[in-house]
C-alpha cells in the first residue's frame, strides 16, 4: 500500500493505492489523524480510486477520521469507492454516513 | 491426503501474510464455483478471521502460527444446496470464550467491532471451538444448487 498526501488550496488529497488491512491501515489512520488535528486542514479529501481491498480495520481507520473531523470542524470526503470498498461500507451501514463522490472533481466542488 | 483437502497452510500471525492469504483465498473460491460476490464474501470473511487471531489471539506477535484448511465439504441434507467450502482456522493462543464473540451493534458509529459482523454475514456456518490446546475456528459457505457442477 501507498499513501501520498497533495494540497490543492484549503484542502488535502490522500491519495491510496493497493489494499487497505492490518498491515497498513495504522499507516492510513496516523496520517488521517495528524492530518486533522495538528494540521488542522479545512477539508481532507481519500482518494480511494485504486484501493482494490479494504477490510474492518481500514473501514475503522476511516471512521476515526471521520469522528476526528467532526470534533475539528474539518470537512472529510471520500471518493472513488471501488465496488469492494463500496460493499464493505454498505455491510458495516457507514456509506450514508461519510460524504462519498464518485470523481475527484466532485469532490471538490 | 484426504480427497476433500483443497488447501493447507501454516502461516506466521504476521499481518504483511494477509494478502497472501487473500490471493489464494480468491483464486480457490473461484475454481470452487462461486459467483464473484460470493468469492468476494468468502475471501473477506477469511482474511477478518485471520486478522482477529493476529489481534486478538495473539496481542500483535508476528511469529506465531496459523493453521488455515479448506475442504469440499458434503452438502447439506434437507436443505437445497450445493456443495460447501469449509474452512478451518486453528491458532495455539489463549482460550476464546465464545460467549464473548459477538459483533457490536451497527447503529454505533464507532471504529472496530466489525470483523465478526463481516464473518457472520459472509458465511453460512460460523463455529469456535478448543481443542488439544488450539482454538479452531470452522467457516462453511455453501454453493447455491445451480453452481454445482
Amino acid at each position: 500500500m501507498q499513501i501520498s498526501a497533495r494540497r490543492i488550496d484549503t484542502t488535502t488529497i490522500f491519495d491510496v493505492i493497493g489494499d487497505i488491512d492490518l498491515a497498513n491501515s495504522p499507516e492510513i489512520r496516523k496520517a488521517l489523524l495528524k492530518e486533522i488535528k495538528e494540521t488542522k486542514t479545512p477539508r481532507v479529501v481519500m482518494n480511494l480510486a485504486k484501493v482494490r481491498y479494504i477490510d474492518s480495520s481500514g473501514v475503522a481507520s476511516l471512521v476515526e477520521g471521520l469522528k476526528a473531523s467532526r470534533d475539528a470542524g474539518t470537512r472529510f470526503v471520500l471518493f472513488g469507492l471501488s465496488p469492494a470498498a463500496r460493499e464493505v461500507l454498505q455491510l458495516s451501514r457507514l456509506l450514508k454516513i461519510f460524504e462519498v463522490h464518485d470523481t475527484e472533481e466532485q469532490a471538490l466542488g | 491426503m484426504s480427497q476433500d483437502l483443497l488447501l493447507k497452510v501454516e502461516l506466521r500471525s504476521d499481518p504483511s501474510m494477509l494478502c497472501v492469504v487473500r490471493g489464494a483465498m480468491e483464486r480457490l473460491t473461484e475454481t470452487f464455483g462461486f459467483s464473484p460476490a460470493d468469492c468476494r464474501s468468502v475471501t473477506r470473511a477469511v482474511d477478518e478471521a485471520i486478522t482477529n487471531i493476529m489481534r486478538h489471539s495473539y496481542q500483535g506477535q508476528i511469529d506465531r502460527p496459523i493453521e488455515l484448511r479448506c475442504r469440499r465439504v458434503p452438502k447439506r441434507s434437507g436443505k437445497a444446496s450445493g456443495d460447501g467450502f469449509e474452512v478451518l482456522l486453528s491458532d495455539r493462543g489463549p482460550a476464546v470464550d465464545p460467549k464473548k464473540l459477538r459483533g457490536r451493534r451497527l447503529d454505533e458509529i464507532k471504529p472496530g467491532g466489525l470483523g465478526l459482523h463481516f464473518i457472520r454475514q459472509s458465511m453460512d456456518v460460523v463455529e469456535f471451538t478448543r481443542g488439544r490446546g488450539a482454538n479452531q475456528l470452522r467457516l462453511v459457505k455453501y454453493l447455491h444448487p445451480e453452481q454445482q457442477d
